[in-house]
């Protein structure tokens, strides 16, 4: 393999990562936020006890993200970050607040419902901004003034391309959070919010496949070469499809207590649907980093410097297994945990 | 405004907020380790009781600290992207090693906040010995970096601008590592242990305080005291070795820390006053024979180069003296004050004075002055290039348009937060006094 390909390849690794971590993070801030202050409150209760010791790992895993595209591809970084500013720029702010006020509502009861809704709702935006530079790499909304790359925000905002990655994104997270709280619950045995995330898995999950095809057809002229490339890969995009129709299905199943779905099994089995559909189309997306302007080989550093950065990365995981298998004992299995009042 | 002016204002403010949240995130963990410690030696609930409150008020500054440090991370590379491109073929390992110690940090600060109680106590310690390497780790990790910028090393640059010949290592143990990284560190724990004790002296400073309350607030006040002393000394032998390092690498920047324009030898130290570029020299200052030069090169005839050695546009600001001397003052300062006090408390076995008790609630503000003015004096010094004699900022910078108003917006957001952590962390602690643990644990 090329060595510019295997970083690609981590790079994605670290994409699917994110948004795996990302989706349930802003979306169990915002069933919590939902579920926060009516009856219905075992629901918020199970989405903030996930949140509470899992959002700082993931945040660092958008750190990770954002270093590694600048270490692996450091001639991509003038291009992206001129491009990019505004929409990460304004991302990150976003993302502060969240994270603070989610964290200060702990410890601020009067504020309590104040901080819970900004936190709740900034959770809403941030993935539709980060979401919105997936039609910016697909060509057509970048252009160069007196050899300075500018991102063409008129043209951005009024194309319905930017409107469904938008609501893909969103329709993404809240899916993916609500069929993995729905898992959490199970572990916490608690039923009433159980059956409150399966409702919405079942609604979420068809809308979010429906949306992600529409996606496709409104993607800009510029961009009909990843279309090709899409339809190329249709061996791939379709076991995704089927992954998630297998998933959906154990929705369904009966067990022996009469409750409906097996979770676990739905669960990997939506991790799957997406690690395929996310790596197929990172696929159909070679060799551009951003269409037309820049590929991944232009923006590869030096291979020794990569070299080295892998076995950084392969001492750096090596070290963190002990700790993630803790934490994952402490706060994803450990009944005292989940089931606390 | 100029773009460079605006992405230079924007990264420094950003910085310069990140650095408070992140001191305290650095040297927060330590001051918790020994409070464990001390409390699994003498077996006294105050200690026990010390390390909660304090973890309690690092978990309320950590959402800060992380969420800030995520913007100083992403805005670097949004607003130097030619730097970012020449890092990431050169400097990239600290960088990417930095995010693993992180994530030991973020995930062991989990487990030590949310699943304390389900753990046995040497696995309670490991894990805040764990945040504390972490945080340890990546503040002398990221310093690296800075380190590079001011002594770049391991790496050939060709006219027109291509890296070659990259040694990764010799990059990452540049010359001004080692002094640099162990000079975050140190006075990043020092400041910590004043801020501990000007929350101590503000608390001894009350009159209707119980006995209980008391002697509490006077142990906490102990151990800032003496780990805020060692610290002090500490960062002040290893400031004395920074100082040669510019000597030695980086004279310009040495130069204009002490405002000295001619090249001499039997230089002086100016101690305040300001530069002023028609007289040459420093105006108002109180000069030390010699002073300079025995900084530089422990010799009192040691050669010390002056700023006319370079073209004038090469010179970084002349009011890097004042930050330079703020820096030094108020280390300076504090050693005297911790030392003063364990003078007071041991030798003269008194109770402390209130007017000594008013001088340490202002040592832990004034010890974040110095470290937001000396990350200003190393950055600014450094101008006007970004890496040392090989990229100008104004190469570096973006060029895009929407710098200023991103900087009017992280502004505001900057001076919210300061104002919202305040208020959250006055809020926690006037709900959950002192007294009230106490009480809690009488019963």
């Amino acid at each position: 393999m090329e060595a510019s390909t295997l970083a690609i390849t981590i790079l994605w690794s670290l994409l699917f990562v994110y948004s795996i971590l990302g989706s349930l993070d802003f979306g169990a801030g915002f069933w919590g936020m939902i579920y926060g202050k009516n009856e219905e409150k075992s629901a918020s209760q199970i989405a903030n006890r996930f949140l509470s010791p899992t959002w700082e790992v993931t945040n660092v895993f958008l750190v990770i993200f954002v270093v590694s595209v600048v270490t692996f591809f450091p001639f991509a970084t003038t291009l992206l970050s001129n491009v990019l500013l505004v929409p990460v720029g304004l991302g990150v702010l976003l993302l502060t607040i969240r994270t603070t006020f989610m964290v200060f509502q702990h410890h601020a009861d009067r504020y309590k419902d104040l901080l819970r809704l900004t936190s709740g709702f900034t959770g809403l935006i941030i993935p539709a901004l980060l979401v919105s530079i997936l039609p910016i790499t697909l060509g057509g909304f970048v252009s160069f003034e007196s050899g300075y790359p500018r991102l063409q925000y008129g043209e951005l905002l009024t194309h319905p391309t930017l409107y469904m990655h938008i609501l893909f994104g969103l329709s993404t997270e809240l899916f993916i959070s609500a069929i993995f709280l729905m898992d959490y619950a199970k572990e916490a045995e608690d039923w009433n919010a159980y059956d409150t995330f399966r409702k919405h898995s079942l609604w979420l999950g068809p809308v979010s496949i429906a949306i992600a095809m529409l996606t496709i057809s409104t993607f800009p002229e510029e961009a009909s070469w990843i279309v090709d490339n899409i339809q190329e890969h249709w061996v791939a995009f379709g076991l995704s499809l089927l992954c998630f129709i297998i998933g959906y299905a154990f929705l369904f199943i009966k067990k022996k207590d009469g409750r409906r779905g097996l979770a676990r099994a739905a669960v990997i089995m939506v991790g799957l649907q997406y690690a395929i559909a996310i790596y197929a189309y990172g696929a159909a997306h070679l060799p551009y980093l951003i269409y037309p302007d820049i590929t991944i080989e232009d923006g590869f550093t030096n291979p020794d410097t990569f070299y080295q950065m892998l076995i950084v990365y392969a001492v750096g995981f090596g070290i963190l297994i002990p700790a993630f298998y803790l934490f994952w004992r402490l706060f994803l299995k450990d009944r005292r945990y989940l089931k606390q009042e | 405004m100029d773009i460079v002016v605006m992405a230079r204002a924007l990264f420094g403010t950003s910085l310069g907020f990140h650095i408070i949240y992140a001191t305290i995130g650095v040297g927060l963990p330590v001051m918790i380790i020994i409070a464990e410690v001390l409390h699994f030696i003498k077996k006294d609930p105050d200690y026990a009781l010390m390390a909660k409150r304090w973890t309690k008020g690092f978990a309320i500054l950590l959402a800060v600290s992380i969420a800030s440090g995520t913007i100083v991370g992403v805005m670097i590379s949004l607003l130097f992207p030619d730097f970012m491109e020449i890092v990431g073929q050169v400097i990239a390992l600290p960088f990417q090693m930095e995010i693993f110690a992180f994530l030991i940090e973020a995930v062991f600060m989990s487990i030590y906040l949310y699943a304390a109680d389900r753990l046995p106590p040497t696995l309670r310690l490991v894990s805040i010995i764990s945040v504390a390497l972490g945080a340890t780790a990546s503040a002398i990790l990221i310093t690296d970096v800075h380190a590079w910028m001011n002594t770049p090393a391991g790496f050939n640059i060709t006219p027109n601008g291509e890296i070659t010949d990259v040694d990764t290592w010799a990059a990452f143990f540049n010359p001004s590592f080692g002094v640099t990284a162990l000079h975050v560190t140190l006075s990043a724990y020092m400041t910590v242990a004043f801020l501990i004790a000007s929350i101590a002296a503000l608390r001894l400073m009350r009159s209707k305080i119980s006995k209980a309350e008391r002697a509490y607030h006077k142990k906490a006040l102990t151990i800032a005291l003496y780990f805020g002393a060692l610290m002090s000394l500490a960062t002040a032998v290893n400031g004395h070795e920074t100082a040669q390092m510019l000597h030695e690498y980086n004279p310009r920047k040495l130069a204009a820390a002490e405002g000295l324009f001619e090249t001499q030898r039997y230089a002086p130290l100016s101690v305040g006053g300001y530069t002023s570029l028609e007289d040459q020299r420093v105006k108002y200052a109180v000069e030390i024979p010699y002073g300079l030069s025995f900084l530089a090169g422990d010799r009192l005839d040691t050669e010390v180069m002056g700023l006319n050695e370079w073209p004038e546009e090469l010179w970084p600001p002349l009011y890097v003296h004042i930050l330079f001397n703020v820096m030094v003052g108020i280390g300076t300062v504090l050693i005297m004050i911790s030392f003063l006090a364990l003078f007071w408390k041991h030798v003269l076995k008194k109770e402390f004075p209130s007017w000594l008790l008013a001088t340490l609630v202002v040592s832990g503000p004034l010890a974040m002055l110095a470290i937001e003015t000396g990350w200003c004096f190393s950055c600014i010094g450094r101008q006007p290039w970004t890496i040392n004699e090989v990229l100008r900022t104004d190469e570096a910078a973006t060029k895009s348009n929407s710098v200023g108003f991103l900087f009017y917006l992280f502004m505001t957001l900057y001076i919210t937060l300061l104002f919202v952590t305040g208020f959250v962390m006055r809020y926690y602690f006037k709900r959950n006094p002192v007294r009230k643990d106490l009480e809690a644990r009488e019963v």
